[in-house]
C-alpha cells in the first residue's frame, strides 16, 4: 500500500471529523469537546476512590479490564455537587495517551459547528474561562468549547507545588 | 494500519532482528573457539548470519554496521572456500567477537535513538589484513601497515553530489606489489574497487583482473590504471597509497586530450559499473541458501509485541469475571438448573485453561540471560588468564519476561565476583588438590511459585575472619564477634561499599555491585542467600518470583474501599486486646507483641477513607515486614486470599500525584476495582 494513499486516508478522517463536537450538559450550560479525541460514552460505573487524589478526580473505574480515572467535570468547574442519575454520563477521551473518563451530568449530541460560527471567548472574566477555548454558535443558542489538555492539567496542585518550592 | 508501514516498526524488527542473530553468532563463536575447530555447517552458519546483517543494516543505512558485516563475511567466505587448514583461532575469535561487540555497541545507540556514528574502519582493516594474512600465509604479520582511518565512507554516501563542481582530472598509475605477497590479483581488484567509490571512470589493464592467470601477469609487469576523477591528485594518491603490500607506484597526471583518446575506446569503459565480481561468488551464495535450508528448522516461533499479550491478558482477566458474573447471577439464584451448571462448569474450565495458557506465554525461557554469561566468563577468564569452565542447568526454566529483564545484571555480576574472586589461579589450585580448571556452575531450578538461580564456584570460599576484620573497620558489626552466625558474616557482603579484594581489577572489587544486585532482586519481589566453605566454594541461590503479573494478595477493606496487601509482606494477621495497645504522648500508636514493639498505621486515616471501624480491638491488624522493620496495618476486615492480576494506575493519575504506599491496582472477581498497597510507602511523613 503506497504511503500517500495512506495519508489521503488519514485527511479523510481528519476531515470528516472536522467542526464536529460533541456537546454535554453541566447544569444549564452546553459544552462541547472536539469529536475526535473521544473514545466512547459509557453510562455511570461503581467508582474505586483513590486516596491522595484533588477532590474532582473522583476515582477509577473499570472499563473492560482498563483501568481509567473518571473526573467529575461539575466539581472541576466548581459547581455544587448533584447525586448521579441514569442521565449521568462518562465520556471517555484519550488525550496524550491518557484515557480519562469525564462525568458530566447528561450527553446531548453531536454537532456540526462550522468555523465560521466559532469565535474566542471575550477577555472580561478573569481567570475563569480558563477551560473554554472559543464558544460556538449554533443557531440561537451556543456551545462552550472546551480545552481538554488544560482540563486534565491540575493548575491548583502545580500551583501548590510552586508555592512549596518557593517556601523551601 | 500505517504503524506497519512506518519506519520506527522497521527499525523495531531490525533491532530486534539484529539482536538475536548476534547473540546467536555469539554463542557459535564460544563453542567453535572452544572446540578449536570449524566444522562446515558452522562456517556456513556464520556466513549466514553475517550475511543477513549484512544486508538489513545496509538496507537501514547503518553503513558501519554494514561494512563491518561484510568484512567479517568475506573472512568466513574465504574460510569456506578455501578451507585453508592453519589458522589462528583465537586471533579470529577474537576479531568476530570485537566485531560483534562493536554491533552491539551500535545498536544500542541505535535504540536508544542516537546516530550508530562509530567508526569501523580499524576493526575493518584489522579484519582485511587477517584475511590477506591466511589467504596468503604470509608469516610477517606485524609489517603489515595499518592504514589511518579514511575518509572513503564519505564518498560512498554521495560520491556525486559533493563534488560536481569541481573539474575533471585524469590520472593514470602503475601499481607494482611487493614480491611473494600473492594474489596480486585480488589486491589489484581491492585497489580498483577503492578507486571506483571516487572516479568517475576506471580502465584498468590487464582487464578481467579477477582471474587467477591474470596474477602471474601483475606480478611481473604491475598493472595499469587510468582514472577520471572529480577528486584531487592528493585524494587518489593517497587511497592508492593505502594498499597493503605496496612496492612501486607510478603515478602522473595526463592530458585531457589523451585522455580522452583511451577512454574513448567502449570496450574498456566500466562506468558506474561493479567490477565484474568473482562468478563463484554470486553462484555459490545462491548454492548456499539452498543449502541452508533443509538445515534450518522450519521457523515454529513468531515475535510477539508485549503490548499485544498485555491487551490479551486484560481481556482474559476480563472475561474470567464476566463468566463468573453470569454463572452467579443473582437472578438464577434459587432456580434448578442442572444443564445450565453443567455449561457453566465446562465454561469456567476452559477459562481457566485460557488464562493458563495467556500467561504461559509470558514466560520465556532463562536460557538466552545463561548463555550470555558463557561470553562473561570467557572474556574474564582469558583476561587473568585462569582456566575457568562454566556449566548451565536448567536453563530451559521458565520465568516472566518482565523478570528476566531485572535479573540480568544482577546475574553478570554474580558471575563476575565468582570468576575473579572465587576462582583461584591455575597453579594455586593445583597445590589445594583440585582441578586446574576452575569450575562455576550456573543453575535454575522450579520451587513452587518461586524460580531458585544457584550460582556455584569450586573456588577459595569466603574467609570468615577476613569478613569480619572489614566489617570491623567499615563499622557494620554491632555484635559480640562470637555471637555472629556464619550467614550474618556472608550477608556483611551485600552492604554498599564492602569489598575484600584488594585490588580493584576492571572486573570487579570496587565494592559496588553486591547492594546493587540485592537491590535489583528485591524490586521483583527476590531474595539471596549466600553459603560458603573455606576453599571448597562459594554458592549463591537467589529466589525470584515466577511472573510479577500475578502475585498472592490478601484482600482487606476498610470502609467501603477494597486493598490488597501482597502475601509475601504479611506477616500475620490478629485482633489485638487491649493489653497491648499502648499510645505515646504524641498519639502514636504502637502494640507491644511477644516482647517486640510495632507502630500501628490506621488505614483508614492513613487515606481519609469513611469507617465505622475506628477501635482496634473491633477491626484487624495486618502486621506486614517492610525493609528495615515491621509495622501493623489496621483495617476493618479481611476479604480472604487471592492470586490478583497486578495492573498499573492510569498515567493520569500517576503525572498528577504519586501516592504514598499504592503500587498499583487489581480487579477482584465481581469486577470492583482493589488497591494495591506498596507497604514500604506505609509511613507518616515529617
Amino acid at each position: 500500500m503506497g504511503k500517500e494513499l495512506l495519508e489521503d486516508m488519514e485527511e479523510f478522517e481528519e476531515d470528516t471529523q472536522k467542526d464536529k463536537y460533541l456537546t454535554f450538559k453541566v447544569d444549564e450550560e452546553s459544552y462541547g469537546i472536539g469529536i475526535g479525541i473521544v473514545t466512547e460514552i459509557i453510562g455511570i460505573q461503581p467508582i474505586t476512590q483513590v486516596p491522595e487524589l484533588p477532590e474532582y478526580i473522583r476515582g477509577i473505574i473499570n472499563l473492560r479490564g482498563k483501568i481509567i480515572p473518571v473526573m467529575d467535570v461539575r466539581m472541576r468547574f466548581k459547581r455544587p455537587i448533584r447525586e448521579y442519575s441514569d442521565r449521568t454520563c462518562v465520556i471517555v477521551i484519550e488525550v496524550r495517551d491518557m484515557s480519562v473518563g469525564l462525568i458530566v451530568d447528561s450527553v446531548s449530541d453531536v454537532l456540526n459547528i462550522p468555523e465560521e460560527e466559532v469565535v474566542p471567548p471575550p477577555e472580561i472574566q478573569r481567570n475563569s474561562n480558563k477551560y473554554v477555548n472559543a464558544i460556538g454558535k449554533v443557531g440561537k443558542s451556543i456551545v462552550l468549547l472546551l480545552d481538554c489538555n488544560r482540563l486534565l492539567k491540575d493548575e491548583d496542585y502545580l500551583m501548590m507545588k510552586e508555592l512549596e518550592n518557593k517556601e523551601e | 494500519m500505517s504503524e506497519m508501514f512506518s519506519n520506527t516498526s522497521m527499525l523495531e524488527m531490525y533491532i530486534f532482528e539484529t539482536t538475536q542473530l548476534i547473540g546467536q553468532l555469539e554463542n557459535m563463536m564460544l563453542e567453535v573457539e572452544k572446540k578449536n575447530s570449524y566444522d562446515e555447517g558452522c562456517v556456513n552458519e556464520i556466513f549466514r548470519l553475517m550475511h543477513t546483517i549484512k544486508g538489513s543494516s545496509s538496507m537501514m543505512l547503518f553503513n558501519s554496521i554494514a561494512h563491518l558485516a561484510h568484512s567479517i563475511e568475506d573472512l568466513f567466505y574465504f574460510i569456506r572456500e578455501q578451507k585453508p587448514l592453519t589458522i589462528d583461532n583465537s586471533t579470529l575469535c577474537d576479531l568476530v567477537l570485537e566485531g560483534i561487540d562493536f554491533i552491539k555497541v551500535e545498536l544500542e545507540k541505535i535504540k536508544n535513538g542516537s546516530e550508530p556514528d562509530a567508526d569501523a574502519d580499524y576493526l575493518i582493516n584489522r579484519i582485511k589484513e587477517f584475511l590477506l594474512f591466511i589467504k596468503g600465509g604470509t608469516p610477517n604479520l606485524k609489517e603489515i601497515i595499518r592504514p589511518e582511518k579514511n575518509k572513503k565512507q564519505q564518498y560512498y554516501i554521495a560520491p556525486d553530489v559533493k563534488q560536481e563542481t569541481e573539474e575533471v582530472n585524469y590520472f593514470f598509475a602503475n601499481i607494482k606489489f611487493q614480491k611473494g605477497c600473492e594474489m596480486e590479483n585480488i589486491r589489484a581488484y581491492t585497489v580498483i574497487n577503492n578507486l571506483k567509490d571516487i572516479s568517475e571512470e576506471l580502465i584498468n589493464f590487464p582487464e578481467d583482473i579477477i582471474e587467477d592467470e591474470k596474477a602471474e601477469y601483475i606480478r611481473e609487469n604491475g598493472f595499469d590504471i587510468y582514472i577520471k576523477s572529480k577528486s584531487s591528485k592528493e585524494d587518489i594518491l593517497d587511497l592508492i597509497n593505502k594498499t597493503i603490500f605496496l612496492e612501486n607506484l607510478t603515478f602522473k597526471e595526463i592530458e585531457e586530450k589523451e585522455a580522452k583518446e583511451i577512454f574513448r575506446k567502449p570496450e574498456k569503459i566500466i562506468l558506474e559499473k561493479e567490477i565484474k565480481i568473482p562468478k563463484l561468488e554470486s553462484t555459490d551464495e545462491k548454492a548456499e541458501e539452498k543449502q541452508s535450508t533443509p538445515n534450518h528448522v522450519a521457523q515454529n516461533v513468531i515475535s510477539v509485541s508485549v503490548t499485544k499479550l498485555d491487551q490479551l491478558m486484560d481481556l482474559v482477566g476480563e472475561m474470567v469475571i464476566a463468566e463468573a458474573m453470569v454463572t452467579q447471577n443473582p437472578d438464577l439464584k434459587d432456580l434448578e438448573l442442572e444443564n445450565f451448571h453443567k455449561s457453566a462448569r465446562q465454561l469456567r474450565k476452559i477459562t481457566n485453561e485460557l488464562q493458563d495458557i495467556v500467561m504461559s506465554i509470558r514466560m520465556v525461557p532463562l536460557s538466552t540471560t545463561f548463555l550470555k554469561m558463557h561470553r562473561i566468563v570467557r572474556d574474564i577468564s582469558k583476561k587473568q588468564g585462569k582456566e575457568v569452565e562454566l556449566q548451565l542447568i536448567g536453563e530451559e526454566t521458565e520465568v516472566d519476561k518482565n523478570i528476566i529483564e531485572h535479573i540480568g545484571d544482577p546475574l553478570m555480576h554474580l558471575i563476575r565476583n565468582a570468576v575473579d574472586h572465587g576462582i583461584e589461579d591455575g597453579d594455586i589450585r593445583e597445590t589445594k588438590g583440585k582441578n586446574k580448571a576452575g569450575k562455576i556452575i550456573l543453575e535454575a531450578k522450579n520451587a513452587g511459585s518461586d524460580v531458585l538461580i544457584i550460582i556455584k564456584d569450586d573456588g577459595k570460599g569466603l574467609n570468615r575472619d577476613k569478613l569480619i576484620e572489614k566489617g570491623l573497620e567499615k563499622n557494620l558489626i554491632n555484635k559480640p564477634i562470637e555471637e555472629l552466625t556464619d550467614k550474618e558474616v556472608y550477608n556483611l557482603i551485600f552492604h554498599p561499599g564492602f569489598s575484600t579484594k584488594e585490588n580493584v581489577t576492571e572486573f570487579s572489587g570496587r565494592g559496588v555491585g553486591m547492594d546493587v544486585v540485592v537491590k535489583n532482586l528485591e524490586a521483583i519481589g527476590g531474595s539471596i542467600h549466600v553459603d560458603s566453605i573455606e576453599d571448597k566454594g562459594t554458592t549463591i541461590t537467589l529466589k525470584i518470583p515466577l511472573t510479577l503479573a500475578i502475585i498472592d494478595g490478601m484482600n482487606v477493606r476498610v470502609g467501603e474501599a477494597r486493598y490488597t496487601i501482597p502475601l509475601m509482606n504479611v506477616r500475620e494477621s490478629f485482633r489485638p486486646v487491649k493489653e497491648q495497645l499502648i499510645s505515646d504522648p504524641d498519639g502514636n500508636e504502637m502494640i507491644m507483641l511477644r516482647g517486640n514493639c510495632y507502630p500501628i498505621y490506621r488505614l483508614h486515616e492513613f487515606y481519609d477513607v469513611k469507617t465505622n471501624i475506628k477501635n482496634p480491638m473491633e477491626g484487624i491488624l495486618v502486621m506486614v515486614d517492610q525493609t528495615e522493620k515491621s509495622s501493623c496495618i489496621l483495617v476493618d476486615e479481611l476479604l480472604g486470599q487471592q492470586p490478583v492480576v497486578v495492573k498499573a494506575l492510569p498515567n493520569f493519575i500517576k503525572n498528577t500525584k504519586n501516592i504514598k504506599g499504592i503500587g498499583g491496582c487489581t480487579l477482584l472477581g465481581d469486577g470492583s476495582i482493589s488497591l494495591i498497597l506498596d507497604v514500604n510507602g506505609i509511613e507518616y511523613g515529617e
